[in-house]
């Protein structure tokens, strides 16, 4: 997004008075959406252990691996259809699942293999490319390069992680709902002037002003700007995940269709009953936050994909943790899903089933079920979708995902 | 494009001081590294032997409570753990207003710079209790003083450092046919986190030459380095697998004693392995001068290491006296640790701004700032550290929170902030840009004129 130097020093004129907090009066406020539908694209950072979150207790070999882990009415792994089982910590997603809300894919993964790195596995599933090195652009951003009509607004990276999978030539926006500017209009001016000359700096500066002013804590004004400073201004506010399914939902609500941000915490070598129980707690806790969010009517036109770079070793290792592995869990949210459902191909879990002799094999391509999604959603054709923003990808057969 | 002193300090140094003369010569640049390490002396951080004590002293109180429970003692000994985790949570804020005094003060900023670098290289971090507190200790201890010597050292000193083999999970991995593990009845095994990490982050990078099977052996090869609370790092030759491994096709251990040397052994050969050098002196390169270097200072640098068989000191000065190194046509983007740092040094913070410490303000002032800014300090998200790329700074939240904190830490640092329009040359040399001069005295107020300077990618650039 560029915002003109005149259009800027309107809005910084408008600083002195509180209501410039607001995003309604200022002139970027235009209604754009190109759709309807909306996406959230989560990236679990860390490699989600698919088999303890999605427990397929019905496969015989699967008490072996991980121990016995039957399902309860009230506690325990919650059964989700006789053969799968979920992690006890998603219990409170279990509403969200009888309303067919919630679903699931089993045993897929990008087409990264072998080297089980974080990072490159994570640069492939945001590159959404066939092998690494094919190009920066993340899948979100080719997606919006086809969208005539996407403006900054469109999409939204949120969070201070960096979000990859939106990183492209096309302008979207990206936040991190705790920041905040606080500053004098003289201030506000005289900093896009000395950032003026550099483009990175100006465009980035342009767009946070835009943000702090409509992210829920004001812009703070002027006469509070000259009773001096206090510590308040230099201090964050609460971070967390919450705030950032809060803040996705309200723009989603507004003239934004794609959000992504990304979750922490899955990278459990050790002791992982502890780490993932956590983790879980705070997925959790988000897709509630952003049906809550979201409310009814933008709910139902919503799908969530919780993606991961790779899933875990079949086995415990030796310290009560899994290693880094191949297929995993993909996790499927929202009113526009057809849920209620664990997609799967199932390899099965024993020894000669395993990748490798230690991981869960990967049946399909975990961007095909993507690709399928964004076709529902956005309308995008066939052709589009395996060229350009997955290239080389076979979609395949319609899993039949949303409504 | 030659030596340049304003540019150097900025470059290779923590900015420009009032009170400090940028180094004349890259000679003198590198002199700095010989020189005495005072500035670790005015501000000390503690060592992680010192640091060790505390985990001695949290286990102690742990025991007592678990022998006790149900009585006063265990309750004791239960404020005694939490007060000893304040306390060390305390004394990290201080290290971190150390490390900021140590870059606003010293004569020898490149070995700031330099420890800044090897310590994220490196990176190692506690991930539960008291040992959260751990990683200025572990830089203090293992990196600092291994910057100038052989790369094989500084890998050897990181590597097997206990809270490396505590993050990496080192310390709990135990070789499948090991004495411990057969004997042991709970399930015992490998743990491959260390291995694959030295590997793809430490020495060779993620494109070098190995393979999964390499990862494996390698795994096998580092069983027996452990960590005790009571002792730190030891090596327990009952957790050692047995056998040889095979690494990048060549052989280790297989001795029917089982040795750290087999460690070290396959850690020298990875330190001068022809992918190393190429990875890592480029990610120097990367660091210090652009995030798209000069191809040829890479390769003099490269050439360097494979020379020396990686000696830093010579190839930090193949680095120095490259023309490619002074090229300002892509400058890198200071990273929030930098930023702050070159803030402070500007301005000359005194001593008594950071200490004596207390911790709300120096979190207000530092840490929370830092970690709007993208860098949350001493946790970055994994072993691979912070970004280099500067697009992966130049975020409008993060653009904002320099932004905010240009304008409004400094007079919380300074009792007197200095008149902007001297701050700007002082801050960024003669060259400063024009429209950088006149905001500088067009604002309404010193912290905003000094804040704005900050806030100049003049100033954020480097």
């Amino acid at each position: 997004m560029t915002l003109t130097r005149r259009r800027f020093l309107t809005r910084s004129a408008l600083l002195g008075c509180s209501a410039a907090a607001s995003p309604l009066i200022t002139p970027m406020a235009f209604a754009s959406a190109p759709w309807d539908n909306r996406l959230v694209v989560i990236i679990l950072r860390g490699g989600m252990d698919g088999l303890a979150v999605v427990r397929p207790y019905g496969d015989p070999d699967f008490a072996g691996l991980r121990g016995d882990y039957a399902p309860g009415a009230t506690e325990g792994p919650a059964d989700l259809d006789g053969y799968f089982a979920l992690h006890p910590s998603l219990r409170p997603l279990m509403p969200m699942w009888q309303a067919g809300h919630l679903g699931f894919v089993h045993a897929v993964s990008t087409p990264y293999r072998d080297k089980r790195s974080h990072f490159d596995g994570q640069d492939l599933l945001e590159a959404g490319t066939g092998s690494l090195g094919d190009g920066r652009d993340g899948w979100l951003n080719r997606l919006l390069q086809t969208v005539p009509g996407a403006e900054a607004e469109t999409a939204y990276a949120i969070g201070r992680d960096t979000m990859a999978v939106l990183s492209g030539p096309a302008p979207v926006s990206s936040w991190a709902p705790d920041s905040d500017l606080a500053l004098s209009p003289q201030a506000m001016r005289l900093a896009e002037l000395v950032m003026s000359e550099d483009p990175a700096f100006a465009a980035a500066l342009a767009q946070a002003y835009d943000l702090a002013g409509s992210d829920g804590d004001a812009v703070e004004t002027a006469p509070e700007m000259m009773g001096g400073m206090s510590e308040n201004m230099i201090r964050t506010q609460a971070s967390g995940t919450e705030g950032m399914a809060r803040f996705a939902a309200e723009r989603l609500r507004g003239d934004a269709r794609i959000a992504a941000f990304s979750l922490n915490g899955w990278d459990t070598h050790n002791m992982q009953a502890r780490g993932l129980a956590r983790a879980l707690g705070t997925l959790s806790q988000t897709l509630l936050t952003l049906q809550d969010g979201l409310g009814g009517p933008v709910w139902k036109k919503t799908t969530v994909i919780a993606m991961t770079e790779f899933g875990r070793t079949a086995r415990i290792n030796g310290t009560g943790g899994t290693d880094h592995g191949t297929a995993g869990a993909m996790v499927m949210a929202g009113g526009a899903l057809r849920g209620g459902r664990v997609i799967a191909d199932w390899p099965g879990l024993a020894q000669a089933d395993l990748y490798q002799n230690r991981d869960l094999r990967p049946t399909r391509d975990m961007r095909a079920h993507a690709a399928w999604v964004m076709r529902g959603l956005f309308g995008l054709d066939r052709a589009t979708l395996e060229r350009k923003v997955f290239p080389d990808l076979d979609m395949g057969a319609d899993p039949g995902l949303l409504l | 494009m030659s030596f340049d002193p304003i540019l150097a300090d900025i470059r290779f140094g923590c900015g420009l001081s009032p009170a400090i003369a940028p180094p004349d010569s890259a000679a003198a640049l590198l002199a700095q590294l010989r020189a005495p390490d005072a500035i670790a002396a005015a501000f000390p951080v503690e060592t992680f032997p010192q640091f060790r004590q505390r985990m001695v002293e949290r286990a102690r109180q742990t025991k007592i409570r678990r022998n006790n429970r149900g009585t006063p003692q265990a309750e004791a000994a239960r404020k005694a753990a939490r007060r000893l985790n304040q306390v060390a949570r305390k004394d990290a804020m201080a290290w971190l207003a150390h490390h900021m005094l140590r870059r606003t003060h010293t004569q020898n900023p490149f070995r700031e710079r330099l420890a800044f670098f090897w310590g994220d290289h490196f990176t190692a971090r506690g991930k539960q209790g008291i040992i959260w507190r751990g990683t200025s200790p572990y830089v203090e201890s293992a990196i600092r003083p291994n910057m100038t010597g052989s790369f094989a050292d500084l890998l050897i000193a990181a590597v097997t450092h206990p809270l490396m083999l505590h993050y990496l999970d080192q310390w709990n991995s135990y070789g499948p046919a090991s004495p411990a593990a057969l004997r042991s009845r709970r399930p015992r095994g490998l743990n491959e986190n260390l291995a694959r990490e030295v590997l793809e982050l430490h020495t060779l990078g993620v494109d070098g030459p190995y393979s999964q099977d390499d990862v494996r052996q390698l795994a096998e090869l580092f069983t027996g380095m452990t960590m005790q609370v009571q002792v730190g790092f030891k090596f327990d030759k009952h957790m050692a697998e047995p056998g040889a491994e095979m690494v990048l096709g060549k052989q280790y251990g297989g001795t029917d004693n089982p040795h750290i040397r087999d460690v070290q052994a396959v850690l020298r050969d990875l330190s001068v392995h022809p992918a190393t050098a190429a990875h890592v002196a480029r990610k120097l390169a990367v660091h210090f001068v652009s995030d798209v270097p000069d191809p040829d200072l890479v390769a003099a640098m490269i050439r360097r290491w494979r020379e020396t068989d990686g000696d830093l000191g010579t190839v930090y000065a193949a680095m120095l006296d490259h023309p490619g190194a002074w090229d300002m046509s892509r400058p890198n983007v200071k990273q929030p640790v930098d930023f702050i740092g070159s803030a402070c040094r500007a301005l000359a913070i005194p001593p008594d701004a950071l200490t004596p410490p207390d911790e709300k303000a120096l979190q207000q002032r530092l840490f929370d700032p830092m970690a709007l800014m993208g860098q949350i300090w001493e946790r970055p998200e994994g072993p691979d550290g912070w970004a280099e790329a500067d697009s992966d700074w130049i975020t409008p939240q993060g653009v904002a929170a320099r932004l905010q904190w240009a304008v409004s830490a400094p007079q919380l640092l300074m009792p007197q902030l200095p008149d902007p329009r001297d701050f700007v040359i002082s801050a960024l040399g003669m060259r400063a840009p024009r429209a950088v001069q006149f905001a500088a005295a067009a604002a309404e107020t010193r912290p905003d004129g000094v804040g704005i300077v900050l806030a100049s990618p003049a100033f954020q650039r480097a």
